[in-house]
C-alpha cells in the first residue's frame, strides 16, 4: 500500500494527455459519434459496479445491482447508438446533373 | 474508532502485498489490453471510413474487461448482476434502435445521467461496505466519485429537461446564485476533507452526496437552452472524472485509464464549444446567456427596420438563378425533423447543375456534432458539410445562401456591435453573398432576445412558417417552374 496513489496518478496523467491527443485529432463532423462512444466506454464503471453487485454485503448488493444496470445501458445502448450514427457518414457519389431531368424527384433518397 | 490510526493499521489489499496469483496476472493483462482497444476505439473516429471498425475494437474491448472481472475473486456472487446486466442490455437496445437521430442531445444528456448514477451508487457502496477499513486516500477519493457521480446526474436530468422542454429552456436566475453555487462547491470540498479525517461520520458522507445532487440542478439551471452544448460537454467531462475517483478508489487502471480519456474527451469538447461561442468558461458557467438584454429592447429595436417578407415563389425563383447554394442548418432544422426536406431541394438543385454545401457551425443545434449527424441521416454525403473556416470565403462568391432554422450563427452583430451579447463570436460571412433566404418559424426573436441584423438586410429574404414545409412547397415550385 502506500504508493499506490503515486502510481495511479501517472497512469491518470498520461492517460489524460493520449485523450487529449487522441481526442484532438477527431474532425467535428464526428462530434457526436465521439460524445456517444466515450460514453459508452466510461460505461467502464461497469467494471466498478459488478464487483459491488457481486458482494458479500446487502445493501452493497442493491446498490451495484442498480449501478450494474446503469452502466450496462450506457455500454450496451452507447455503442449500439454510436455505430448507428457512423453507419450514416458516407461519401455518396454526386448526382449526375445531366442524365436527370431538373423536374423529376430524387432517385437517391 | 480512532480517526488518526495510521494507514500502515489498515489491512492491506492482498494483492498489494503478496505475489500475484496466475489469475491476477491474467486478469491485469486483460485490462491493458481494454485499456489499448479503447484508444484504438477513439482513434478509429479521427476519420469517418476507420470509424466503425475502430468502434469493434472497443467493444472488444469492454468485453474483455468485463469477462475479466466477473473472474475475479471478489465476485461471489451472481444474481445480482445477472439482473441488473440483462435488464441494463434491455433498457440500453429500446432506447438506442430506434431513437430519432434529432433526439440525440436528449439521449446523450440521458446516457450521462446514466453514467453518474452509477458511479456514485458505487461510491455508496463502497464506503458502507468497508468504513472501517478504509485508508485516509481511499475515502477522499470516494467522496470525490460520490460528489461527482451525484452532480452528474442531476445536472444531466436537469439538462434533459431543458432539452425536452419539461423544464424551461431560458436561463433561471435570481440574486446571489453564482455566490450559493461556488458556497455549495466549497462546502462539498471542506466535508471530503472532513471526511478524511474522521471517515466514520457517515452524516459527512452523505451530506456530500446531497451536496452533489443539489449543485446539479443548480448549476444547470441558470444555463440557457443555446448553451447546451457546452454543458453537455462538461457533464461528459464530469462523468469522466467520476469514473476516475472510481479507479483511484479501487486501485483499478482500467477505471482511471478510460475515465481519463472520457473526461479529456469532455474537457476538449467543451473547450472547442467556448471557443466557438467566444466566450470563456466561466462566463458560460456563470453568465447566464440571454439575461444581459432586455427583453424590451430588441422588439423596440426592430418596430422601425423592415424586412421582406417573400413566398416561397419568391425564394424559388431565386434558387432558379443560381449557380451555387449555402445551406446552413440550425436548431429549427432539428426541432420540425426538416432534414430530409433539406436534403430533397438540395438533391433537386443539383440536377440543375447547382453547387450545393452545408456550412456547420461548431455550436450549431445543442450538443457539438448534433447538425453532421442530422444531415449524415438524411444522406447528405459528408464531403459536402464545411467547418465555419473552411467555407467563410466562399460565401462571396456565392449566389444564394438558405439558412433553415441558424440564428446567431449568422448574425452580423457578432462582427460589428460591441454591445452585442454575441459579439466576438465567429459566425458566417452570409452578408456577403447575393441574396439569402432565411427559413424561420416567426419574427419572434426567441429567448436570446439578441436582435438579428442580417433579417433586415435588403438581400435578405425572409419566408416564415415551418421549415419542413416551406422546403418542400420550395421543391414543388423549383419543378413546376423549371
Amino acid at each position: 500500500m502506500g504508493n499506490e496513489w503515486v502510481f495511479n496518478l501517472y497512469v491518470f496523467v498520461l492517460a489524460t494527455f493520449v485523450g487529449y491527443q487522441v481526442i484532438s485529432r477527431v474532425p467535428p463532423l464526428l462530434h457526436t459519434p465521439l460524445m456517444s462512444g466515450t460514453n459508452a466506454i466510461s460505461g467502464i464503471s461497469l467494471v466498478a459496479s459488478l464487483l459491488a453487485a457481486g458482494s458479500h454485503h446487502l445493501i452493497s448488493q442493491i446498490l451495484g445491482f442498480v449501478a450494474v444496470t446503469c452502466a450496462t445501458i450506457n455500454v450496451v445502448g452507447g455503442f449500439l447508438i454510436t455505430d448507428r450514427m457512423l453507419r450514416m457518414f458516407r461519401r455518396k457519389p454526386d448526382v449526375p446533373a445531366a442524365k436527370l431531368e431538373p423536374g423529376k424527384r430524387g432517385t437517391a433518397s | 474508532m480512532n480517526p488518526h490510526a495510521p494507514i500502515q493499521a489498515v489491512v492491506p489489499s492482498p494483492e498489494a502485498v503478496a505475489t500475484m496469483s496466475p489469475t491476477a496476472i491474467v486478469l491485469s493483462l486483460a485490462y491493458i489490453v481494454a485499456a489499448v482497444l479503447f484508444i484504438l476505439c477513439l482513434r478509429g473516429l479521427s476519420s469517418p471510413d476507420g470509424a466503425r471498425r475502430g468502434l469493434v475494437l472497443g467493444e472488444i474491448g469492454m468485453l474483455l474487461a468485463v469477462v475479466a472481472t466477473l473472474l475475479h475473486k471478489d465476485v461471489v456472487r451472481y444474481e445480482w448482476i445477472l439482473a441488473g446486466l440483462v435488464l441494463g442490455s434491455g433498457i440500453g437496445v429500446a432506447i438506442s434502435a430506434w431513437i430519432p437521430m434529432t433526439k440525440m442531445p436528449e439521449r446523450i444528456a440521458f446516457s450521462h445521467a446514466f453514467g453518474g448514477l452509477a458511479t456514485a451508487l458505487v461510491g455508496v457502496a463502497e464506503y458502507l461496505r468497508e468504513v472501517d477499513g478504509l485508508t485516509y486516500f481511499k475515502v477522499g477519493a470516494l467522496g470525490f466519485e460520490t460528489f461527482l457521480g451525484f452532480l452528474t446526474f442531476t445536472g444531466s436530468i436537469m439538462a434533459y429537461g431543458k432539452l425536452q422542454g419539461v423544464i424551461t429552456g431560458a436561463p433561471v436566475t435570481w440574486k446571489g446564485q453564482n455566490f450559493l453555487n461556488i458556497g455549495l462547491f466549497f462546502g462539498a470540498l471542506m466535508a471530503i476533507g472532513l471526511l478524511v479525517y474522521d471517515r466514520s461520520q457517515q452524516q459527512v458522507f452523505f451530506g456530500i452526496a446531497s451536496t452533489g445532487l443539489a449543485l446539479g440542478v443548480m448549476a444547470v439551471l441558470p444555463i440557457g437552452g443555446a448553451d447546451m452544448p457546452v454543458v453537455i460537454s462538461l457533464l461528459n467531462s464530469y462523468a469522466g472524472l467520476a469514473a476516475c475517483a472510481t479507479g483511484f478508489a479501487l486501485n483499478s487502471q482500467i477505471l482511471i485509464i478510460s475515465g481519463a480519456l472520457d473526461g479529456s474527451s469532455g474537457l476538449l469538447l467543451s473547450l472547442l464549444m467556448s471557443k466557438a461561442m467566444n466566450r470563456s468558461f466561466a462566463n458560460v458557467l456563470f453568465g447566464a446567456f440571454g439575461t444581459v438584454s432586455d427583453p424590451g429592447q430588441p422588439a423596440a429595436g426592430q418596430a422601425g427596420k423592415s424586412y421582406n417578407e417573400a413566398t416561397v415563389e419568391d425564394a424559388a425563383a431565386v434558387l432558379m438563378a443560381s449557380q451555387s447554394v449555402i445551406f446552413i442548418p440550425g436548431y429549427g432544422m432539428a426541432v420540425s425533423q426538416a432534414q430530409h426536406a433539406v436534403r430533397d431541394l438540395a438533391a433537386s438543385l443539383e440536377r440543375r447543375g447547382v453547387d450545393v454545401k452545408y456550412a456547420i457551425h461548431p455550436v450549431a443545434g445543442r450538443m457539438p456534432g448534433h447538425m453532421n449527424v442530422l444531415l449524415a441521416e438524411a444522406n447528405v454525403s459528408y464531403d459536402k458539410l464545411f467547418d465555419l473556416d473552411n467555407i467563410n470565403d466562399d460565401f462571396a462568391r456565392t449566389d444564394a445562401v438558405i439558412v433553415v432554422g441558424a440564428n446567431d450563427v449568422v448574425n452580423p452583430a457578432a462582427k460589428k456591435d460591441t454591445s452585442s451579447p454575441i459579439y466576438g463570436m465567429p459566425v458566417f460571412n452570409v452578408e456577403q453573398s447575393r441574396s439569402v433566404i432565411v427559413l424561420k418559424r416567426s419574427m419572434n426573436p426567441g429567448f436570446s432576445g439578441v436582435e438579428n441584423e442580417l433579417f433586415f438586410q435588403p438581400n435578405t429574404m425572409m419566408v416564415l412558417g415551418d421549415a419542413k414545409k416551406t422546403l418542400l412547397s420550395m421543391i414543388s415550385a423549383l419543378k413546376d417552374g423549371h
